[in-house]
């Protein structure tokens, strides 16, 4: 049977595009439900397209209050965890200095750790100081867990530098100040972005060390977490696919400029 | 005593030592801010936790050290359920995303030619719609009812699953198995990336020189191919296993009470009975499990230089 020949060569192409359906569905359905009109207070079931939740996409009370608090968070502890964990990536890979294990490990233990165990733990620390729950701490929880993902991303880039740009930048008089502008940063940029972007994800999406250590504080992610036991609008879905559309096409425009430099730089 | 002169400075050392002396500063300043970020709001917590989960009173009252170490055996007898439960499904959603993030990944690195970048762009894309509403969104795909239930209905394959205990015999929804399939498919992305990027890292030519050296597909695969990707499957597995384990989300959003994980406990003890030592004691059985896991797993499959 030439089908069941085709079937069985293409076996892996076929798996991985099943697992691809299967990855993919759900923003789909998100979408789709984003055009719904629902009988109840739960957008579960489809009942009939409308477009009246793009028209008022903050429609709903404390919806986009969450929205632009989230981003706000994320801001802060991008540019937060990006500056403190780009200094340990340096630091780890040009120069010696003791307890390097110990600072190794205190770098990992984060991301080896259920976030659930992390949240508990900060809470109780807040709990004794007396801290106010709210902004500030959700703030630094968000800077203490991306702060190690940072530092992977930014030391795999620089470990991967070629040491020999900097000392022929030396060699030709630049200082110390001058090399570090002009060559190491432009060659590490990849990888700080990469940890950056990276930090701004995990914070923006972040629900259970948030949802322990934000007190009254309501965050986007909560918010969905809470329309859950409440009712979900469909204002949720186009947020949701709105900035499904808007990362995708900042990814694309980037490719685009990427290759559009790389060929010019070949001609 | 009368205001003389100073005595004469110490002659100073000379100035070519002293540039050195600070460049053997540099990386602690570097470090300073990170690591005292790390050891306040991490290390710190864990200590303050620990504290906690030995200590008796009441919220009115306040707590004290009393060092009862009973409140370890009091949880785990009560909530052992939920335990066996949460590494029982971190398990198989690890093995589930193993199993199907791996023919992605190599097709990816393999076989997709100019797609690739399509293909991984869509591997990460549903990283931007917040994980809550695609949660959520496997309550609609699995909705009783739903062309999932019914195709399962058809085949009979729900009579097998709810045989088996995975699923209700006309439900799939609040059931382990609806519980797996979201652990599954939110984590599967930290599964792909790790084992895309060792098989990347494969050299094409081992693959003609297993050929050529007469091996069948099926034994480059098993001799070549997997050996090589086996860093990709270490760190996929963890980076599945560990969020997975402490996951509350799924369990709360897909599952019922039958199907609660250990991370529900700990939140609800903590948020809301607000039994502080008993949710301190499960989060640190949690967290000595976990590292047990990984350490034991890490030492077993040789590869220490993960980090």
């Amino acid at each position: 049977m030439p089908v069941l020949r085709w079937i069985r060569r293409n076996l892996v192409v076929l798996a991985g595009l099943l697992t691809l359906a299967y990855m993919i569905l759900p923003n789909i359905v998100v979408m789709v439900f984003s055009f719904n009109k629902p009988n109840g207070r739960f957008n579960y079931a489809w009942q009939r397209f409308s477009l009246d939740a793009w028209k008022d996409p903050c429609g709903v009370a404390d919806l986009c209050g969450s929205l632009s608090l989230s981003l706000r968070i994320a801001f802060w502890a991008t540019i937060g965890a990006t500056a403190l964990g780009t200094m340990i990536a340096f630091a780890l890979v040009r120069y010696r200095f003791r307890a390097r294990g110990a600072i190794n490990s205190l770098i990992f233990l984060p991301m080896a750790m259920p976030e659930v165990v992390m949240a508990a733990s900060l809470l109780t620390l807040f709990l004794n100081m007396g801290a106010q729950l709210g902004f500030w701490t959700v703030l630094i929880a968000h800077i203490m867990f991306c702060l190690s993902f940072v530092v992977t991303a930014v030391k795999a880039r620089v470990m991967s530098m070629d040491p020999r740009l900097e000392e022929a930048a030396r060699d030709l008089y630049a200082g110390p100040v001058q090399t570090f502008v002009r060559v190491t940063l432009p060659i590490a940029a990849p990888g700080i972005a990469a940890g950056a972007l990276l930090a701004f994800a995990l914070s923006f999406d972040d629900f259970i060390i948030t949802n322990f250590n934000a007190g009254s504080t309501v965050t986007f992610p909560m918010f969905v977490w809470g329309s859950a036991q409440r009712g979900t609008p469909v204002q949720i879905n186009v947020i949701g696919t709105a900035m499904f559309v808007i990362a995708v096409a900042v990814v694309l425009a980037g490719q685009l400029v990427a290759n559009r430099r790389r060929s010019n730089a070949r001609k | 005593m009368s205001a003389t002169e100073a005595p004469p400075a110490p002659p100073e050392k000379p100035d070519v030592r002293k540039p050195s002396a600070r460049r053997r500063l540099v990386p602690y300043w570097l470090l300073l801010p990170g690591i005292l970020w790390l050891l306040v709001f991490f290390a710190l917590p864990m200590v303050y936790q620990a504290s906690t989960s030995v200590q008796t009173g009441s919220l009115e009252k306040g707590f004290e050290v009393t060092w009862h170490f009973r409140t370890y055996w009091d949880a785990l007898a009560e909530y052992y359920p939920q335990f066996v439960r949460s590494l029982l499904y971190a398990g198989t959603a690890t093995l589930l995303c193993l199993l199907l993030g791996y023919p992605l990944a190599y097709l990816i690195a393999f076989k997709a030619g100019r797609w690739r970048n399509l293909v991984l762009v869509l591997v990460v894309a549903p990283f931007f719609t917040s994980f809550l509403i695609r949660t959520l969104a496997w309550k609609t795909i699995l909705a009783d009812g739903g062309a999932v239930v019914d195709v399962m209905n058809t085949l009979h394959v729900l009579d097998v699953t709810a045989w088996l205990g995975w699923t209700e015999s006309n439900r799939v929804l609040a059931t382990p198995m609806a519980v797996v399939c979201g652990l599954t498919y939110n984590f599967l992305p930290f599964m792909i990336l790790p084992l895309y990027t060792s098989l990347d890292r494969i050299d094409g030519r081992l693959h003609e020189a297993a050929r050529d050296l007469y091996a069948t597909p099926a034994t480059t695969f098993r001799k070549v191919t997997l050996p090589l990707s086996m860093p990709g499957v270490v760190s996929g597995t963890l980076l599945t296993f560990i969020p997975a384990s402490g996951d509350y989300v799924n369990a709360e959003l897909l599952g019922s009470t039958d199907t609660k994980m250990v991370g529900s406990v700990i939140q609800t003890q903590f948020l809301r009975v607000l039994d502080y030592p008993t949710a301190a004691a499960l989060s640190f059985i949690l967290m000595a499990v976990v590292l047990l896991v990984v350490t034991v797993y890490i030492r077993r499959s040789g590869t220490e230089d993960l980090v």
